[in-house]
């Protein structure tokens, strides 16, 4: 595990302010992989602008929730309701939602056979219906943020992790999302890549994005996330701010947790 | 090797004398092993050309290509051009030569369309579907194909009855021992014209495709130009067949005695042939397709999905680029192989290239150095055309990686 | 605010512990069982209920009718062909009593009766040789290997052709199973030292020694078989000395034998590809030779790597010994072919019945094959990642 300690990040926590508007809403979310029984009686609401970190054990169900929101996967129980919009079998609603919201993954996915600027610019153009020139105009504002806006010509496997993992952050940020998923986007990278992508994440809460974040990075959760959730067994058992949820855990499986990915 | 070349320098060794040590040198070594080879080589091809010249000359068979330029004397069932028995053994080779690729591009064309559906059933998320498709590929890639093309053309199309008890089928066509046969599109005056605006039609459509994408990219609005495309193909020559006065009739098949005249005959062997390769090549292709889609990650998927494309479009723009770089290279050593394996033609009696030269052509004129030569001449070419097109897509399409 | 009633988070509230753990509970009804698998799997769409009746009509279409010949309406024994002749208007399926009637002849084609326990022994002595050698477990694989790849030859050799007090038996004699199996045995036995030295020579830095091996390779992989055999059996006797008569199936063995070992260098460099170049430059850096550090490191690895594409090559070469028919021998198919001819046996659904068993015994033996070479792909690949 790499931890980054919080002192090598640094935010701006004045900047992120929590808007009243509901962004995500789960109410009573069950989900079963055949008998297996992965999210139980979920709820959860998530306020715009509000940055929310995920953790847990392995196979605690952490991804499968996140991936909930954005309808990669289906729940067979209770209510997801995304921007007012409540997730159903309906494909225009699961179209408008993931219209919506981005997400980052932990293995990038980048589309190996399109240029950097190819991945950004795919789904404004034929999804937004962007004009191309538009669409890489915006693309390359984005590849700035992320700083690496001199790379836009090449394809993704002459990057390396972390500048890989920017451009998947770039690629979301394209569509102008309204809500930010990230499912470990460091797990994958080496020590040293971490901060560059951690740096964007950053700046992109200090913006006022609505970020739901499974990561194990507690030097990011301290700095940046304003809840800390912590799941084991397919649900939630303890939720809090990041101070008291890293100094004074409640529940003994959050204490054992911490204790093991703190030493 | 540098720890090799290394240790002549050891006391020891020095001493064995620069005389022998040239023996331990690696350049050296590789210089006359090559030169051991060479000749080795030469003198194994100059005793088997000396020994053929001798029982050629024992056996009072002349030598030489000018066989090619005398009567072959035989007939040919199928010719996709003018050929009589006077012809030239020349003239039999092109014969033998056209049928091959006819077989071979009529099987390319079947057998991708098969083995794309079945490939890509055998991935359905229909259980049924899939398992039926796998046991498709499991049944026919493990039965020889020439055993295929037996049994299709011994147990199959030659037990069928004679033309007068045939199946009938549609459009007056008509399945019996004698082949399949159709309906043959005679042509008549102003054919000129429909070929015209078929060739219209195309342009027109892809010119339309064009236009459509650069706007789309410009503006962003996007234009249905499939549909439209499709809709100027179809209507487009129907508007100038008509106009034309219908210019291309049928002629239907008749039963007169006891075979039918007029309409296209597909023979039992052509048609044998053509289902042991579609067969048996769409059995591989299928696999080659499977393996091209699982070759793309799920992880792909998952992406274009996140970023809101919808399911046909993930598939157009980002899974099918990425599998068909995957599919292409052994999809082509697949339409080599068919091409390869229409060769077996001569256990079903389809007048193909090996079937016609190296067959009956060899048998007349007994110039077996020749006929063989020439026989596995051409099959070397198209193999390295095959080659050469491979390395070219490779280079052109391969993934940038680090 | 936490409350054990209700074991969500309160929504509004940013402070929650659970109170008590969610058990887990069975999903709803409709998503497991027969009938959760079946909506899954054969129903969850229109498309996919549209796929499934498709199938299905299919399936009802072609599976009756082939059940009812191969079994229901099939004759399975009889003296000859009146058991399989459709008299009255009765329908005949497959006539199974045929293939009884010919077992022998399959089997081992006319090889003199009173001497086909030696081609059983061979056999057995095969079976005994391999079962070993494939069952990732038993130990001594390598004497095993030198044993199968030295002594069984000249046993099989001895036992099958005769000498040493034992009849000649000539090859023109042997048919059937017999002769698939010594063709393709052969070919991909004679291939393999063949393909291990054109690999070698393939990734040679010798540019000669290279330029040899590529053209040889790429020359019998260019052409179809079947002109190999041809060439084997009229080309062959011109290029060897007058006098020197060579037996029909040894010409097609050495055809076939060059021909398999161009596939099988290409099978062999792609097991050599794959070895790291760290083992190459380990090896040099103990102070191996190139044949030694072949010898003892690298080829006993690539080798471990490609027995499924070595599988895969026999299961092709397999198939491909069908071909030796074109010129004259009479393996599985041949003899089966030339059984239809019988006089006694002549009856409609003879050849369609042959064809089909000749299809059954070639299906069993390369589809077992390629179970096989799938069973040691999945062990290789949990091997490496150990
Ligand atoms: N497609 C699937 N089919 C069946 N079970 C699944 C599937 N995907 C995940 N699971 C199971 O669901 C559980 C939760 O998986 P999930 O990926 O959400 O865990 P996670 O908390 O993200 O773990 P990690 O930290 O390892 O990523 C695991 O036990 C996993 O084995
Ligand atoms: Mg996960």
């Amino acid at each position: 595990m790499t931890n980054i300690a919080a002192e090598d990040l640094s935010a701006d926590r004045s900047k992120m302010t929590v808007g009243s508007q509901v962004a995500v809403e789960m109410i009573g979310v069950n989900k079963w992989y055949g008998e297996f029984h992965v999210l139980r009686d979920i709820n959860l609401t998530v306020r715009k602008g509000e940055r929310i970190v995920i953790c847990g054990p392995s196979g605690s169900g952490k991804s499968t929730m996140i991936r909930c929101i954005n309808r990669l996967e289906e729940h067979q129980k209770g209510q997801i309701i995304v921007d007012g919009t409540e997730l159903t079998n309906d494909l225009k609603k699961i179209d408008e939602v993931r219209r919506e919201v981005g997400m980052v993954f932990q293995h990038f996915n980048l589309f190996p056979h399109l240029t950097i600027l190819e991945n950004c610019t795919l789904a404004p153009i034929w999804v937004r219906k962007m004009p191309k020139r538009q669409a890489e105009e915006a693309a390359m504002e984005y590849l700035a943020k992320v700083r690496i806006p001199e790379q836009a010509h090449k394809y993704p496997g002459q990057l390396s992790g972390g500048q890989q993992q920017r451009v998947a952050i770039a690629r979301s940020l394209c569509m102008n999302p309204k809500i930010m998923l990230f499912d470990e986007p460091t797990s994958a990278l080496d020590p040293e890549m971490v901060k560059e992508v951690l740096d964007v994440m950053i700046s992109l809460a200090e913006s006022g994005m609505t970020m739901l974040c499974v990561t194990h990075e507690m030097g990011f959760a301290r700095q940046v996330a304003n809840r800390v959730i912590f799941m084991d067994q397919g649900q939630i058992v303890e939720q809090n701010d990041p101070e008291a949820f890293f100094t004074n855990p409640q529940h003994e499986r959050t204490r054992l947790f911490l204790s093991q990915i703190l030493h | 090797m540098t720890l090799r070349d290394a240790a002549p320098s050891t006391p020891l060794s020095g001493q064995r004398g620069s005389g022998s040590s040239w023996l331990y040198d690696p350049t050296i070594r590789g210089i006359v092993f090559q030169v051991l080879l060479v000749v080795g080589l030469a003198l194994f091809g100059w005793w088997v050309v000396h020994n053929t010249i001798v029982n050629l000359r024992a056996a009072n068979i002349a030598s030489g290509f000018d066989f090619l330029s005398t009567r072959a004397g035989y007939d040919i069932a199928q010719k996709p051009i003018d050929y009589t028995i006077d012809d030239t053994h020349g003239r039999a080779f092109l014969v033998g030569l056209l049928n091959t690729l006819v077989v071979a591009a009529i099987g390319v064309v079947l057998a991708t369309v098969l083995g794309f559906l079945v490939g890509i059933a055998r991935l359905s998320p229909n259980w049924l579907l899939a398992k039926v498709a796998s046991v498709y590929v499991e049944t026919f890639r493990n039965i020889p194909l020439l055993l295929q093309l037996l049994f299709w053309y011994k147990a199959v199309l030659s037990v069928l009855p004679g033309p007068r008890q045939g199946l009938a089928l549609p459009m007056g066509s008509n399945l019996s021992n004698r082949g399949l046969i159709i309906p043959r599109p005679v042509i008549g005056e102003g054919f000129e014209l429909v070929v015209g605006a078929v060739a219209v039609a195309l342009a027109a459509a892809f010119g339309l495709s064009r236009w459509a994408r650069a706007r789309q990219m410009a503006t962003g609005q996007s234009f249905p130009s499939g549909l439209a495309g499709l809709a100027l193909v179809v209507l487009l020559p129907t508007f100038a067949y008509v106009l034309a006065g219908m210019p291309i009739t049928l002629e239907y098949p008749e039963l007169k005695g006891f075979n039918f005249a007029g309409g296209l005959v597909l023979k039992p062997e052509f048609m044998a042939l053509l289902l042991g390769l579609t067969i048996y090549t769409a059995s591989f292709i299928a696999e080659v397709v499977r393996a091209g889609v699982l070759a793309v990650s799920h992880g792909q998927t998952e992406a274009a999905y996140a970023l809101g494309l919808r399911p046909s479009r993930t598939l157009r723009l980002v899974i099918v680029p990425q599998a068909m770089r995957v599919i292409i290279p052994p999809l082509t050593s697949q339409y080599l192989n068919l091409t390869k394996n229409s060769s077996l033609a001569v256990a079903v009696g389809y007048p193909d290239l090996v079937a016609v030269f190296a067959g009956s052509t060899l048998n007349i004129t007994g110039r077996a150095v020749e006929v063989i030569f020439i026989t596995m001449s051409v099959y070397l070419v198209i193999s390295l055309l095959t080659a050469a097109f491979m390395n070219w897509f490779n280079a052109r399409v391969a993934l940038i990686e680090r | 605010m936490t409350d054990v009633a209700s074991p969500g988070p309160d929504a509004r509230s940013a402070i929650y512990v659970r109170g008590t753990f969610v058990p887990p509970s069975p999903p709803p009804g409709s998503t497991v069982g027969p009938f959760g698998w079946a909506h899954k799997n054969l129903f969850s769409s229109p498309f996919n209920i549209a796929a499934t009746i498709l199938t299905a009509l299919f399936l009802a279409w072609v599976v009756p009718p082939l059940l009812d010949w191969l079994i229901f309406d099939a004759v399975w024994t009889g003296e000859n062909r009146e058991a399989c002749l459709p008299v009255d208007g009765r329908e005949v399926g497959a006539c199974w009593a045929w293939v009884q009637a010919k077992f022998g002849q399959i089997l081992y084609g006319r090889y003199p009766l009173d001497q086909r326990w030696r081609v059983d022994l061979t056999a057995l002595l095969f079976v005994a040789g391999l079962v070993p050698l494939a069952i990732p477990k038993v130990p001594y694989k390598r004497e095993n290997t030198i044993l199968m790849l030295t002594a069984f030859p000249v046993a099989a050799f001895i036992l099958l052709y005769g000498g040493f007090g034992l009849p000649v038996v000539e090859t023109a004699l042997w048919g059937g199973l017999l002769v698939t199996l010594v063709v393709a045995v052969t070919g991909i036995v004679a291939s393999l030292p063949l393909g291990i030295l054109l690999a070698l020579g393939r990734r040679s830095k010798l540019p000669i020694v290279k330029t040899v091996s590529v053209i040889f390779i790429e020359f019998w992989r260019g052409v179809p078989l079947i002109t190999v055999l041809f060439m084997a059996s009229v080309m062959l006797p011109l290029f060897l000395p007058s006098g020197v008569n060579f037996d029909k199936l040894l010409r097609a063995l050495i055809g076939v034998a060059l021909f398999s070992a161009a596939y099988m260098a290409e099978t062999v460099r792609g097991g050599l590809q794959a070895i790291p170049k760290g083992q190459y430059e380990a090896a040099a850096a103990m102070g191996l030779g190139y044949w030694q550090s072949m010898r003892l490191v690298i080829l006993p690895q690539a080798l471990k790597i490609v027995i499924p594409g070595i599988v895969n090559s026999f299961i092709s070469l397999f198939k491909d010994t069908s071909l030796v028919l074109i010129i004259g021998l009479f393996d599985v198919l041949g003899i089966i072919q030339l059984n239809f001819s019988d006089a006694n046996w002549s009856a409609p659904t003879v050849p369609a019945t042959g064809f089909v068993f000749a299809a059954i015994v070639f299906w069993i033996f390369c589809f077992g094959m390629s179970r096989y070479s799938q069973y040691m792909e999945r062990r290789l690949e949990t091997g490496h990642r150990r």
